[in-house]
């Protein structure tokens, strides 16, 4: 097993979904509550990279961020370097790829509150705000829950856009993911094994729980939260 | 008219799918990827032979045949990986033959400030090179030459730390070509190639830098249409072929290659 390439692909879902639960609850909230007419097209958006390659992302990220367009140039002239070969390129490419892993559940989870239960607090003189911090939030505690490790999951699992835009540096872009294509590539098999065998067994764990505390946990009668609905 | 269009159309791909049958697939190492299209399309042109190329790194590709890859011939980058083939009894040894030897070369976009013709491989140690690119030394015999190169002249260590590694030649040098590398260790092929060509400069790493890549090919044992395959290879040795080869600055295995270097 690689415990440099471990650290750096635990290091990047922990900070990837974390985020993810910083962006996707204004993002989960606005499609929940919203009533523009054209709301659709933004869910639509959000899904995309659910069906979208990663080599469509990995595209983008390495020539539309690329040091010969202009958003790249203002990026590298923000930080000194592009996007491709960085960590924070993979949090990046990371971030817009498990986004709707995130924003789905907690839309999901805010949308299952009892809208009853916001009146009653409105009428009750609170604001949208206060409603949804005091209410809606602790109510969709499984769904935030389930986006968090749903996302957390799905970057551990991101192959597609690092083997396009990290440039497989040790310690800095090379994931477990990657380490595994590298291992198998020159017939490793064994240590491929090890490394593959720990990521299914990980990954199987974290979705246990995430189905496990939709099934029994901390989720009440009929406001269970599925990530695929 | 619209019908009958559609009913010609229809038995052209029906055609296809029968034509697949005799079709032969060759796996080709990425710096091939250059020329070899146009080797495939004059030879399907003269024989009627359809040819389906599939490229990668050598070693990916090596892995693929041990692993049950239908393919039918296999143009590595190197002569190792097809010995190994071969030792493994997956290739005939009496089809191995060297092909062409292909060329190391240092190469920089056209805006980049570097004077390869003073600076040759220390252009690499100019602050403003912040990833070289290079192929992956695990699986691509360019890889191992570029590593092998940066240690014959004792500046690997100085620029471990920026090497960015494609997963084969073609993506390194994709690396360097869309700006996001500096600067790359590239194969000759990808920088006479039109695609590239007039997009930047190369060096030409001196060939006592590196391990000679002597690129060999091979008619895999479980090929079904070794007749064909082994028809194809000839043609590779064919003038015809050699000049195609030339043209993308590969040299012939046993003339001897000039040492001095190619400069653009």
């Amino acid at each position: 097993m690689n415990w440099e390439a471990f650290w750096l692909t635990v290091r990047l879902a922990a900070i990837v979904s974390t985020l993810l639960v910083a962006i996707g609850i204004p993002i989960a909230y606005w499609i929940t509550y919203s009533r523009w007419r054209w709301k659709f097209l933004v869910e639509a958006a959000v899904a995309l990279p659910i069906v979208l390659p990663p080599t469509v992302l990995g595209f983008y990220v390495l020539v539309a961020l690329g040091s010969r367009s202009p958003l790249g140039r203002w990026w590298e002239s923000l930080t000194g370097h592009t996007l491709a070969f960085t960590f924070e390129g993979l949090v990046v490419g990371s971030l817009l790829y498990s986004l709707p892993f995130a924003v789905q559940p907690f839309a999901a989870a805010f949308g299952a509150v009892d809208r009853t239960l916001l009146q009653a607090s409105a009428s009750l003189g609170q604001s949208p705000l206060q409603t949804f911090r005091r209410i809606v939030l602790p109510l969709s505690k499984a769904g935030l829950i389930t986006g968090f490790a749903l996302s957390f999951a799905h970057t551990l699992g991101e192959f597609g856009v690092v083997l396009m835009v990290g440039g497989n540096i040790p310690g800095v872009t090379r994931t477990l993911s990657i380490d595994i294509y590298d291992q198998v590539e020159t017939a490793n098999y064994s240590s491929a094994n090890q490394t593959a065998l720990f990521l299914l067994v990980v990954s199987f764990f974290i979705l246990s729980i995430v189905f496990g505390l939709n099934r029994y946990g901390l989720t009440r009668r009929n406001w269970a939260v599925s990530p695929w609905r | 008219m619209n019908k009958l269009n559609k009913l010609l159309t229809l038995l052209f791909l029906l055609a296809g799918t029968f034509a697949t049958a005799q079709e032969i697939t060759v796996a080709a190492a990425a710096d091939m990827s250059t020329a070899l299209p146009q080797l495939v399309d004059a030879y399907t042109k003269k024989t009627g032979q359809a040819v389906k190329v599939s490229f990668g790194a050598s070693g990916n590709l090596t892995n693929q045949i041990r692993n049950g890859a239908p393919f039918d011939v296999f143009l590595s980058a190197d002569e190792e990986y097809p010995q190994q083939l071969i030792a493994e009894g997956l290739a005939s040894k009496e089809t191995l033959y060297r092909y062409a030897v292909g060329r190391l070369v240092l190469w920089v976009p056209s805006d980049s400030p570097l004077d390869l013709e003073r600076l040759g491989i220390n252009a690499l140690l100019d602050p403003s090179v912040k990833k070289i690119s290079i192929a992956n030394p695990a699986t691509a015999p360019y890889g191992r030459a570029a590593a092998a190169a940066l240690r014959h002249f004792g500046i690997y260590d100085q620029v471990a730390s920026r090497l960015v590694i494609g997963e084969n030649i073609s993506q390194a040098a994709q690396f360097v070509e869309s700006g996001n590398a500096q600067a790359g260790l590239l194969a000759l092929s990808h920088a006479l190639a039109p695609a590239m060509k007039d997009k930047g400069r190369y060096w030409a790493v001196p060939l006592d830098a590196y391990p000679t890549l002597n690129q060999a090919a091979v008619v895999l044992a479980k090929s079904k249409q070794r007749d064909a395959a082994r028809k194809f290879l000839q043609f590779v040795q064919t003038p015809e072929a050699i000049a195609v080869f030339a043209k993308y600055g590969f040299t012939l295995p046993l003339e001897k290659p000039s040492t001095g270097e190619i400069m653009k």
